[in-house]
């Protein structure tokens, strides 16, 4: 069994978590859901185990210039995915509201399928530049305040389509069909600003590490490189969403909004950037 | 001050404390610097832009500092509104703050009892002392030592948890006020620089980015040498290295250190970075030429298009040179020139066969031993006094933001009251965050409380 086969199938556990989850909100069975999670535990126990599995394989494969799994753009969406279900499992276990399954673990499933599918998996040794230790601690702690976002942007999602369909039903009618197995829009704001809460440090430990691994490689802790820059517009638009909190006229659905867009803002911080515009991050084998 | 002026002044103080200039701010900070991550930031590729979008475009980017926005006048503007903003706010908050955790209020009234969300209360046939002393140490052993507070008769308990999470956020403002002065501080008294040394000289200058001054080291550094590998089977470079010696005052303080991407040099907090490297002038090639009839070898040595002379009046000119001539490794075109200033037929020779130019069946018979191309290398070089407080400022980021969102100041009041022949007991908390999770904690505390007072 390779890491790369074993990706597989962590993929169609994603596909079938997310179906399964998507079907409870039609079907309402207790049954469908306790299989839908039972999908999204094994894809993620056997990613974490993909994952390391890829990283023995660079070692067989380079010997001593083997390296952690976190090193290209292939390599960084399937740990994204892996954060992301990582986030999702320990909000499930808090929160125990699996519709928010149906909007977070697609998120996942995009990013594996697209691995999978349309990026190179080759194992290639590090280039001089990203021969350093900073490269794990910058990588871990972006990625899992991207799966933050992520799983706040999900709910926000699902708070704006359940606060539009409250305000269509009006004050007093219970809002029925699918919506109504929605979380409430308390639960939901305060799930997405717990979300944000969690995210929020570490995007900034990882704009920190990676100004930190900057200033060592080449003496320029900050140099508004775009990917530096949108870094510090993803951070701008979250630390406007934590404040707007505590001002009157911005929470509930500007809040859900602020959300997004922040998302939308890291997703092109990610991609966008190294995909449109030109910069210091150019992803090997991309 | 009349009145207006004053009015005046509270509206202006108002506004710089507002949470809404905060939220307006850093929005307006995200949009504005997706600016500079479109248009160019360096005047060379600005030129192309002008070339390439009109002068209109050009010349009203230009008028509005685009090209160059990170240091316009108006997004300092706005970094400064922003900093205003962070320091009226923590100003106007702060004393507030520092009295609740310095100057905690000791006797819960029972007006107090009704502004907290969690209260409960019990009637026990137990005197009061001995009430006061079980909830002291229940408290003491489940929550936290109270401060006790006697009063007409009336026992009060106030204790508390974690009271400096309430500062997490002032210390995360305080952290981004020191990162700018650090940034502050690197910008007036440090630079950033470049030089490129050739292999085997040595510099006591660098050249400072957008300056054609150059700046004195005060010591030297010389390149010994300068290498690039290879991972196997591969284009895929795996290091760049330089061999560096600094001489201090005639003094070598680092001989023939190497430096590597990801690996500097510092020296008088002057730090050297492997950044890029060249080749310096010509390579010079080594070949064995042997004359046919007499059997004798001479090793001569040149650049391309060099003739150089051989025994007998005959030159050599090297033509070209490749690493890798179809899988054969190094290989130089060559002609020579046998005396009548004509060159002859162009011919390859390669280093790993010496033996193949004998099958041309010429009076030389010439063989390539090897390729010297001296190189640069390329360093960054930075002085920045300033790092240090960036990085304090970036700890304080760290501790602030998390003891500011996972940390709450948790506060329990008891009054213990004679009721008759009874004893009354009130029980009332409260968090500054996370209120869910306290209403568990303290629910759990009340039950064993209940339990405790009881038995």
């Amino acid at each position: 069994m390779t890491s790369s086969m074993l990706s597989n199938i962590v993929t169609f556990a994603y596909f079938a978590a997310m179906v399964l989850f998507i079907a409870y909100l039609a079907t309402r069975s207790r049954h469908v859901v306790l299989l839908a999670r039972l999908c999204a535990w094994v894809g993620f126990t056997l990613q974490t185990v993909a994952i390391g599995l890829r990283w023995y394989e660079s070692y067989q494969l380079l010997g001593g210039d083997g390296r952690a799994p976190l090193s290209n753009l292939y390599e960084s969406i399937v740990f994204f995915a892996w954060s992301i279900l990582l986030v999702y499992l320990l909000v499930d276990l808090k929160y125990k509201q699996p519709a928010i399954g149906a909007f977070v673990i697609p998120f996942a499933f995009l990013g594996m399928t697209w691995a999978q599918l349309g990026l190179d998996s080759a194992i290639d040794p590090l280039v001089p530049a990203l021969q350093s230790n900073w490269l794990t601690y910058h990588v871990i702690t972006c990625f899992l305040g991207y799966a933050a976002f992520a799983v706040a942007c999900g709910v926000s999602i699902m708070y704006l389509i359940k606060a539009g369909k409250e305000e269509q039903a009006g004050p007093n009618a219970p809002v029925g069909g699918i919506v109504g197995l929605f979380p409430s829009t308390k639960i939901l704001d305060d799930i997405n600003y717990k979300a944000i809460m969690i995210g929020f440090p570490l995007l900034s430990l990882g704009i920190i590490t990676g100004a930190a691994w900057a200033n060592y490689a080449w003496g320029t802790y900050w140099s508004w490189d775009p990917k530096e820059t949108w870094s510090l517009i993803v951070w701008f638009v979250y630390a406007a969403f934590l404040h707007a909190r505590f001002t009157r006229g911005w929470v509930g659905k500007r809040a859900a909004w602020l959300s997004i867009a922040g998302f939308a803002a890291t997703i092109f911080c990610y991609l966008g950037v190294n995909l449109v515009l030109s910069g210091l991050h150019s992803y090997g084998g991309g | 001050m009349s009145n207006n002026e004053s009015s005046f002044a509270t509206s202006l103080w108002d506004f710089f404390c507002s949470l809404k200039l905060t939220v307006v701010t850093l929005i307006l900070l995200a949009t504005t610097s997706i600016i500079g991550t479109v248009l160019p930031q360096d005047p060379g590729k600005a030129e192309q832009f002008r070339q390439q979008s009109g002068e209109a475009a050009y010349k009203l980017f230009q008028s509005l500092d685009f090209f160059d926005m990170y240091h316009s006048w108006w997004f300092l503007l706005l970094l400064a509104l922003f900093s205003l903003n962070l320091i009226c706010c923590s100003i106007k908050r702060f004393p507030k703050v520092w009295k609740t955790v310095h100057e905690p209020l000791l006797v819960a009234a029972d007006n107090h009892f009704k502004t907290l969300g969690n209260v409960e209360e019990q009637l026990l046939k137990k005197p009061v002392d001995q009430v006061r002393d079980r909830v002291v140490a229940f408290l003491g052993r489940e929550f936290a030592a109270p401060v006790v507070t006697e009063q007409d008769g009336k026992v009060y308990l106030f204790a508390q948890k974690a009271p400096y999470a309430r500062f997490g956020v002032y210390v995360t403002h305080l952290s981004i006020l020191i990162i700018f002065v650090g940034a502050i501080v690197g910008t007036l008294f440090g630079y950033k620089a470049y030089v490129n040394i050739v292999e085997g000289t040595a510099t006591t200058q660098v050249h400072p980015r957008g300056s054609d001054k150059p700046i004195d080291l005060g010591f030297s550094v010389r390149c010994d040498e300068f290498s690039v590998s290879y991972y196997p089977g591969g284009q895929r470079p795996k290091e760049f290295k330089s061999l560096l010696t600094v001489t201090d005052n005639g003094q070598v303080v680092y001989d023939k250190r190497p430096i590597v991407v990801n690996d500097p040099l510092t020296h008088k907090g002057i730090t050297f970075y492997q950044s890029s490297y060249g080749p310096a002038g010509d390579a010079v090639y080594t070949f064995a030429v042997t004359e046919r009839a007499s059997g004798q070898t001479v090793t001569v040595s040149g650049r391309e298009k060099e003739h150089i002379a051989l025994p007998g009046g005959a030159s050599l000119i090297p033509m070209g040179y490749t690493d890798s001539y179809e899988n054969f490794g190094p290989a130089a075109q060559v002609s020579i020139d046998k005396g009548d200033h004509q060159h002859g037929n162009p011919f390859i020779v390669l280093q790993n066969f010496p033996t193949f130019d004998q099958q041309r069946g010429d009076a030389w018979i010439v063989a390539l031993t090897g390729a010297k191309q001296k190189f640069y290398t390329g360093l960054q070089v930075a002085k920045d006094p300033g790092v240090w407080v960036v990085w304090l400022g970036c700890a304080l980021m760290v501790v602030g933001s998390m003891s500011a969102f996972f940390l709450s100041h948790r506060r329990l009041w008891v009054a213990i009251t004679p009721v008759g022949d009874k004893t009354g007991v009130k029980i009332g908390g409260s968090a500054h965050r996370n209120q869910p999770g306290f209403e568990i904690a303290f629910d759990e505390l009340k039950k064993k409380l209940k339990t405790d007072l009881a038995s």
